[in-house]
């Protein structure tokens, strides 16, 4: 019971600190992709792929007071950071422990940008497409971010590197 | 005539409760109503297992998509044709995509989907794309137009006003399900002025927004959508029929992989048990098929399947307790251990159920940018997100309430804590 709350918990103790909303849901869901077990429904909006599910489920878990967020003002936009708390750490000793790769898909992914996590998640949301279309949807989705052939390929790459940490 | 501007002789009407008149003047609409997939829809409830709180709460997902589809025929025919911003060539895309944007859900979907890791976003363009009725109609349009159209509905379509007009926080989507589900639900919340909504819709060319003038107008569908969710769509009873309905697919499955013969072999399941479904297999599906098999079920000798079955069948629903995850979380494991003493599975026993179980997009003003608010266009021309001018909007966006419950057999335990003192025990612990 509480599984599924426990393994976003989980998550973010794993990776120290999530910086970002679209981060961790672009984080979350590029894990999901790698076959970790998380449950939260994505569906594709307007920036790419983004499951209401897990931005209740991580409110609850404010709420609940496992997870602390913090409102840092970065000037032009507002960023919200996320930790354990020590109430969260205790509710994680009563729960399973994760899969061994969970820990390097998370280091990989953490020390990327929101933006590259962002056309990352996007490209392997039209990962069923041939190459060439998976960039024009990108574009379509994301017109207004002009993401530049290096950062394409650098998604690509990154894309390539992923399956060292997919469960089988 | 070209088919995609052909007009049937005498227009159509379907009688409609919530929006009197569903006019069809597309010989294309009027054909794609009448495919063997659209016609599916008829068999599958549009709110699930809430009928058995609401009773009146029978209608389909047919109904459902009729209705959006006549929300957005009035918002081109009557508001945005003619406007600049608007590109009248959209119009037959946008019309389908409305009507078929439900195409793909499956019997009791939420359940379903989640049982067995489907998503029915998926199935709604595997049927328009596949071998099928509707794919068949739509391509006499144009080789591409079902591409289009799934586009549309996928979200990737380039005009980004088509888009927002079927799936934005203020869609023809939601407007028609909120009326919709109130009306049949019989509840008072969930009405809203969309007529006026209507008439203060501009086009433009990212998305449909709103004119300053009908703020309060978006205000009371916002507040429809609030009250809706806590009052009909996460009441305490109808989750307590879909954590057993969930319960009972889940025990199917288990039983299907561990060798369990059934009496009555479950031939529309076991390709989903066995992940080898096609779409065909996932069209034949709907809820009178789910139904029969609980009934069936009933009689199994797997006594757990065989009692769920019966709880949803006759509506003898578990009873549920609030919870506080924060506080009791311990709790959980000690109540997991007595109901295993005790000899009732807790797997399917001693079920919690958040909030966050059943997603519901409260009104967020584009938090990073994930969702396009939505905007008002101000006197001036300038477009203002909606909670920066309302303060009602402004209030609820930013609260959060979240809910949890745990789910029991209660009558079991009353009827037997004579015999067993551990019922009276676990009893205690929930009811304290």
């Amino acid at each position: 019971m509480l599984q599924e709350h426990a393994k976003i918990v989980q998550f973010i103790s794993m990776a120290n600190e999530v910086n970002g909303r679209k981060k961790l849901q672009k984080m979350i869901y590029i894990a999901k992709k790698m076959n970790f077990p998380f449950a939260e429904k994505y569906e594709l909006h307007m920036y790419g792929p983004y499951s209401e599910e897990l931005t209740l489920r991580v409110e609850e878990l404010c709420e609940m007071g496992f997870l602390a967020e913090q409102c840092v003002d970065k000037g032009s936009y507002v960023q919200y950071s996320y930790h354990v708390t020590e109430e969260g750490t205790s509710f994680l000793e009563t729960t399973n422990t994760p899969h061994d790769l969970l820990t390097t898909c998370i280091d990989l992914l953490n020390v990327k940008s929101s933006r590259f996590l962002e056309l990352v998640s996007t490209l392997l949301y039209f990962d069923h497409l041939e190459t060439d279309e998976q960039i024009a949807k990108v574009h379509i989705v994301k017109n207004k971010l002009n993401f530049t052939e290096d950062e394409m390929t650098a998604a690509f790459g990154f894309i390539d590197e992923l399956p060292k940490c997919s469960v089988q | 005539m070209a088919y995609k501007d052909e007009k049937l002789v005498e227009e159509k009407v379907f009688k409609d409760p919530v929006h009197r008149y569903i006019h069809v003047h597309d010989k294309v609409i009027w054909d794609v109503i009448g495919t063997r997939e659209f016609q599916r829809l008829r068999r599958i409830k549009q709110l699930g297992t809430t009928y058995l709180v609401f009773h009146g709460a029978e209608h389909s997902r047919f109904q459902h998509s009729l209705g959006v589809y006549e929300i957005v025929r009035r918002i081109i025919d009557d508001g945005f044709s003619g406007r600049p911003e608007w590109n009248d060539d959209e119009r037959l895309v946008t019309l389908c995509a409305a009507l078929l944007h439900d195409l793909g859900h499956g019997p009791f979907s939420h359940a379903f989907e989640k049982v067995f890791n489907l998503d029915h976003e998926h199935f709604t363009q595997r049927i328009l794309l596949g071998d099928t009725e509707v794919n068949a109609v739509l391509r006499r349009v144009g080789s591409d137009f079902p591409q289009k159209v799934a586009d549309v509905i996928g979200k990737t379509y380039p005009d980004k006003l088509v888009v927002s007009l079927i799936s934005s926080q203020i869609d023809a989507d939601r407007m028609d399900y909120l009326q919709r589900d109130a009306y049949y639900t019989g509840v008072s919340y969930g009405h809203f002025d969309m007529e006026r909504i209507l008439r203060v819709m501009r086009p433009t060319e990212e998305q449909a927004v709103i004119k300053y003038s009908g703020m309060h107008a978006v205000e009371d569908y916002i507040m429809s959508r609030y009250q809706m969710y806590w009052q009909v769509y996460f009441h305490p009873v109808s989750r307590s029929a879909e954590v057993i309905l969930i319960k009972i697919l889940h025990r199917a499955k288990y039983l299907h992989e561990n060798g369990y013969v059934f009496s009555h072999e479950p031939v529309h399941f076991r390709s989903f048990f066995d992940r080898t479904f096609e779409l065909e297999d996932y069209i034949a599906l709907d809820e009178s098929i789910l139904l029969t098999y609980f009934q069936v079920w009933m009689k199994e000798e797997d006594t757990i399947v065989a009692d769920l079955c019966y709880r949803f069948i006759n509506r003898k629903l578990f009873q549920c307790a609030e919870f506080d995850p924060a506080t009791e979380y311990r709790k959980i494991g000690e109540l997991e251990q007595l109901f295993r003493e005790a000899g009732l599975d807790p797997e399917y026993y001693l079920l919690a159920d958040s909030s966050s179980d059943l997603p519901y997009d409260f009104y967020r003003p584009g938090e990073e940018n994930e969702r396009i608010p939505i905007y008002l266009q101000m006197p001036t021309g300038e477009l203002s997100e909606l909670s920066r001018s309302s303060d009602i909007v402004d209030a609820i966006s930013g609260k959060r309430r979240t809910d949890h419950k745990i789910y029991f057999p209660e009558d079991v335990l009353l009827e037997g804590k004579e015999q067993n003192p551990l019922y009276e025990r676990i009893l205690h612990m929930l009811k304290n």
